[in-house]
């Protein structure tokens, strides 16, 4: 272990520019893959954002005694769907409206605008199906008069998020692929370089293990740094457009983490696929 | 300990480059191989130290057989042979000492032991002074002997040498003629391929000539000439 890490040092200082190309490559690859997953990662947030504005109105007959709302809430409460039931007066109904109006807020009059129940679905249950059958069900109750949800708005929005998440994988795939393809190429180069120090070792009785073990230390190393600087990056880029364009989420430590780890495991696969290309051949 | 039994080689570009070899190299002996190039000295070489493998026929080198062996195998046994080649092929950015450790170490070989022996090697190879010149400060002779230090690091039964002087002027040619004679003689058998006519009447050395792929005369086996 002692000598392959002595022998990967060596392959650094002796042939410096190819080792900063190599390292350069595997983090503008992982950058661009990393610029990707932060657009992905601020989409799924924006629509998880408007998601969760997704609600179904249940609007209460007047002379509706407290008790039967009180009952009803409970119910809907305990539905599988359903995260939170509100209960919006009368009052607090105008009171909105006036706010939300402003300077027209004045043409309603007290009493005008119907008390109602207002229901949040949980993530998992806000496809257009489930918001469907939880208004369908809250209907049925003999108090409420109306029921009401942006229903061309949800079907849109769960249509948004499908494509989303397809385009989001494929393209995912597709910047991976890539990343793999160039760094599996910068590596080569690298193995090629040393082909003359990789005949004598065999020659003087090296296996095939002992030969490949500072060539994966090399492509570690080599994958932590690149992912470390495109992880470095892509922070820059989130902060450049947070500060000049809109506020962008970055990464967690978990996902930033993993975004290093698998720059590590890019360097580690990719030594083990060059070098042991180059094995066969010889 | 060096068998090769009705070995062919044929490349899918080039074609035959031995046809229907059957030889057998004693422990201990030293024998030149030679023949006008593309007589299939070199291919012969690369078939003993399994290099490559024969298309048909068997080699067997001290116990391993080129039909059955794996990776490893072949990684052991060339931890008992000792290989020089006419571009000496040492590592330009080590040392005349590292270069020779390298082989030591790549072969796990206790650390501690490394220095002694490759002072012993160099010495014996006429370069005690030159341990620290790189190969480039070093004359085609010397580099050479480096190689020569090199390849036997691991004490090996046997020392080939692809055309080991054909890169070098005469006195250095009579070096490293002397030298490998020296290690003849300690007990290592020696096979030199050589296009040196003049080496080899300088000796009574075994001498096996090739043409075209097959082995034409044998000194240590007339009847081969004859038929």
């Amino acid at each position: 272990m002692r000598l392959a890490l002595r022998e990967a040092l060596i392959a650094f200082r002796r042939a410096p520019l190819l080792s900063v190309l190599g390292i350069v490559t595997i983090a503008f690859s992982l950058f661009a893959f990393g610029l990707f997953g932060l657009v992905a990662l601020n989409l799924r947030d924006a629509l998880q954002r408007t998601e969760e504005r997704v609600e179904i109105a249940g609007y209460i007959a007047d002379g509706t005694a407290p008790e039967a709302v009180a009952a009803a809430m409970g119910d809907i409460g305990a539905f599988p769907e359903v995260a939170h039931v509100d209960f919006v007066s009368q009052d607090s109904a105008l009171a909105r409206a006036k706010s939300e109006l402003g300077e027209f807020g004045d043409v309603f009059e007290p009493g005008v605008l119907p008390a109602s129940i207002e229901v949040r679905l949980k993530p998992n249950a806000r496809d257009p199906q489930s918001v469907k059958r939880v208004a369908d069900r809250i209907a049925t109750y003999t108090f409420i008069d109306d029921v009401r949800y942006a229903e061309d708005w949800v079907v849109k929005l769960y249509q948004i998020r499908t494509v989303a998440t397809v385009v989001g994988l494929v393209l995912g795939l597709a910047f991976a692929a890539v990343a793999v393809i160039i760094i599996g190429a910068t590596i080569r180069m690298a193995v090629l370089a040393r082909g003359r120090e990789i005949a004598i070792m065999r020659l003087v009785g090296a296996t095939d293990g002992f030969v490949r073990a500072p060539f994966l230390i090399e492509g570690f190393v080599k994958g932590v740094l690149g992912g470390g600087l495109a992880l470095f990056l892509t922070w820059l880029a989130a902060a450049l457009i947070s500060r000049y364009f809109v506020q962008a989420s970055f990464f967690g430590p978990g996902l930033a983490t993993l975004g290093v780890l698998s720059g590590a495991l890019l360097g580690l696969a990719g030594s083990a696929v060059s070098v042991g290309r180059h094995l066969r051949r010889i | 300990m060096i068998r090769l039994t009705n070995v062919s080689k044929e490349y899918p570009r080039t074609g035959l480059a031995l046809n229907d070899v059957t030889l057998h190299i004693a422990k201990g002996e030293f024998a030149f191989l030679t023949g006008p190039s593309g007589s299939g000295k070199s291919t012969m070489l690369r078939l003993v130290y399994m290099d490559e493998r024969p298309t048909s026929g068997e080699v067997r080198v001290s116990g391993t057989n080129s039909s059955e062996a794996k990776r490893s195998d072949i990684a052991r046994l060339r931890r008992h042979l000792g290989v020089v080649f006419q571009d000496f092929r040492l590592l330009d950015d080590r040392t005349a000492h590292a270069n020779i450790a390298f082989a030591m170490e790549v072969t796990g070989a206790p650390r501690e032991s490394i220095p002694a022996k490759v002072n012993r090697l160099l010495t014996q190879v006429g370069l005690a002074s030159k341990g620290n010149a790189y190969p480039k400060e070093l004359s085609g002779g010397e580099q050479q002997r480096v190689a020569i230090a090199r390849a036997l690091v691991n004490d090996p039964f046997v020392l080939i040498a692809d055309e080991p002087t054909g890169n070098l002027d005469d006195r250095a040619t009579r070096g490293i003629f002397q030298l490998l004679r020296e290690i003849n003689a300690a007990g290592t058998a020696v096979v030199m391929a050589t296009h040196d006519l003049e080496l080899m009447r300088r000796s009574d050395y075994r001498t096996i000539e090739m043409l075209q792929g097959r082995v034409v005369a044998d000194s240590a086996h007339p009847e081969v000439a004859a038929s």
